[in-house]
């Protein structure tokens, strides 16, 4: 049977969730991963939720039906965790990523995600004292890749660096790979 | 070997179009194709592409604008979805009718109302008596090499008609992928030099387009068109292999998985063959003697072909992505059936309207399909000959 990773992005429009979803894939590929990525496209608002989804695969791809089981859960806005159940379709061995100031055993208790790992990370500080904005997807990224064996920190910031090269200057590029790499070390366990 | 990159369908498509290096692309923006031509005008617009971009007013002009220009002599595509397409339908028939081999993508998505920006094939399958040939990709890398493919049938002597090709809105086109682009030389070379027939800018040989054809010759010239879409299928075949020999990458009318010692099947098109293609595997391992046909090319239909690849089958599903309201069954089914008729015996042939508006097609719902199959396989009945799909009734 082929071992295929699933993530879901939870995420407001805005904060970069989708663009996360995007390098994310990118890395792996870049590690010589099959990879799909692909947003939940709905109306596409500043701050409404979205979703978005990642497939990661040492094998080629064929499925194009939506992320039900996923394997790893980002959550890139914790306002979010009142409204949205993050756990919904998760097995026992999920891992949680969740960008809130809150240690995992508060947020365990405060939103009674029953099972899986919970790390967490406050992402959006980091990303306010690095890039000087609230958008907390590289932070996030650093931190995945911190507690999945999916991606490596090494691939995601030469890819961080390539992906955003293309839109932001050299010094805000800077800035991302300094968020990834603070979350990295930052992100807490149980 | 070709190149391997991560992109979305949309930018596959765009980047397949700059390497292909149309002399004119007219179009308008429609939603979930907007992204094919926003990332084409910056090709433009960055001297990557020596195209003219005419930015029309909607896509009745866009489309008038291609007939106009590939009339002229020149190289012509565009892309739409949807309602751009509907609104360009008297001049399909236009392009298709004057032989202009304009090569268009088609982001399959859902027609209003209400309104659905959604990966469907309502738009496609309306259009599949405008008397273009219509090719349905399955992932982002056969939307690129369709496209690529699509110039040189469309463009051949024998063919001269013009090509669309399909992805699913958004499940494709908005879903970065792995795939391999081929480098420029490589489709520059495959793709040749554009030889217009009777350009109207040959002024020299000066030619009409388009005139009065009453009862005297119309019915001549739809015949013709009729013969150029039978000759489209050994050009289709032979781009095909030539394409093969350049990629690595084999295409046909349609594609057959697990199919030769199957008793059951499921024929789709599309991306949700990669999910069947999943769960097919899931089935045989627990025995289940079901395989897939994923039909590539609708237009001209292989009915030869499908009766030779379907006969020994005891049943087959058909999906369709699309209703005909008030038909037997969705488009498809109502083809693939009658196709298989003069087969004796036949299959048991069933159809599943299923997607509409993006609704996921997910795994459950094909073994659903599967678990049908058997029932008819067993029982030799037919319960229900058309089922609603991924619908709440």
């Amino acid at each position: 049977m082929q071992e295929i990773t699933e993530v879901r992005w939870h995420g407001r429009g805005g904060q970069g969730t989708v663009t996360a979803a995007k390098i994310f894939a990118e890395t792996a590929m870049s590690e010589g991963k099959y990879v799909q990525a692909f947003p939940e496209y709905g109306p596409e608002r500043m701050g409404a939720p979205l979703r978005a989804y990642n497939r990661i695969s040492t094998k080629p791809l064929s499925l194009h039906c939506q992320v039900t089981n996923p394997k790893i859960v980002a959550v890139v806005d914790a306002t979010l965790l009142g409204s949205v159940d993050v756990a919904e379709g998760t097995a026992e061995d999920a891992i949680f990523v969740i960008n809130t100031p809150d240690d995992p055993k508060k947020v365990r208790e405060t939103y009674r995600i029953p099972h899986g790992s919970i790390f967490t990370v406050d992402a959006t500080r980091i990303a306010l004292e690095t890039l000087g904005k609230p958008i907390p997807n590289t932070p996030i990224l650093g931190a995945l890749a911190r507690v999945t064996d999916t991606i490596s920190k090494e691939h995601l910031i030469e890819d961080t660096r390539v992906n955003l090269s293309k839109k932001f200057s050299p010094e805000i590029v800077q800035k991302n790979i300094e968020a990834i790499t603070r979350a990295y070390e930052e992100v807490r366990g149980e | 070997m070709g190149k391997p990159v991560a992109m979305t369908g949309n930018i596959a498509v765009a980047n397949a179009m700059r390497q292909i290096n149309p002399d004119v692309c007219a179009a308008y923006p429609i939603t979930p194709s907007t992204e094919v031509m926003q990332q084409f005008a910056s090709f433009v617009a960055d001297g990557k592409v020596d195209t003219e971009l005419v930015t029309a007013e909607s896509e009745h002009s866009a489309m008038s604008a291609c007939i106009g220009a590939a009339a002229a002599g020149g190289r012509v595509m565009t892309a739409t979805s949807a309602n751009g397409l509907a609104l360009m339908w008297e001049m399909l028939y236009i392009a298709s009718g004057n032989r202009l081999p304009i090569v268009m993508t088609v982001v399959n998505r859902a027609l209003s109302a209400p309104i659905n920006i959604h990966g469907d094939h309502s738009d496609g399958m309306g259009a599949r008596d405008s008397g273009w040939i219509q090719i349905y990709s399955e992932n982002a890398q056969e939307a690129y090499d369709n496209l690529i493919q699509a110039v040189v049938i469309g463009q051949h002597r024998d063919v001269r008609l013009p090509v669309m090709v399909g992805m699913d809105g958004f499940i494709i086109s908005h879903s970065i992928e792995n795939l391999e682009l081929l480098s420029d030389q490589e489709v520059k070379d495959f793709i040749g030099e554009y030889l217009p027939l009777y350009p109207l800018l040959n002024i020299k040989q000066p030619v009409t387009y388009g005139p009065l054809d009453l009862q005297d010759y119309y019915s001549e010239h739809k015949r013709q068109q009729a013969e150029a879409m039978k000759l489209a299928k050994p050009v289709i075949l032979k781009v095909a292999q030539d394409f093969a020999a350049l990629s690595g990458r084999k295409y046909g009318f349609f594609e057959t998985y697990r199919l030769d010692d199957a008793e059951m099947a499921i024929l789709t098109l599309g991306s949700s063959a990669g999910t069947a293609r999943f769960v097919i595997d899931r089935a045989r391992e627990q025995g289940v003697k079901v395989g897939l046909i994923k039909l590539r090319v609708f237009r001209p239909f292989p009915m030869k072909e499908l009766q030779a690849a379907l006969g020994h089958l005891k049943a087959l599903a058909v999906m369709d992505r699309c209703d005909s309201f008030g038909a037997a069954g969705g488009p498809v089914f109502s083809e693939v059936r009658s196709a298989l008729y003069d087969l004796s015996p036949h299959p048991a042939v069933v159809n599943y309207i299923y997607g509409l508006g993006g609704r996921d097609l997910g795994i459950a719902h094909i073994e659903q399909v599967i678990r049908d199959l058997q029932e008819i396989r067993q029982t030799g009945c037919i319960r229900e000959l058309l089922t609603y799909l991924t619908v709440r009734e």
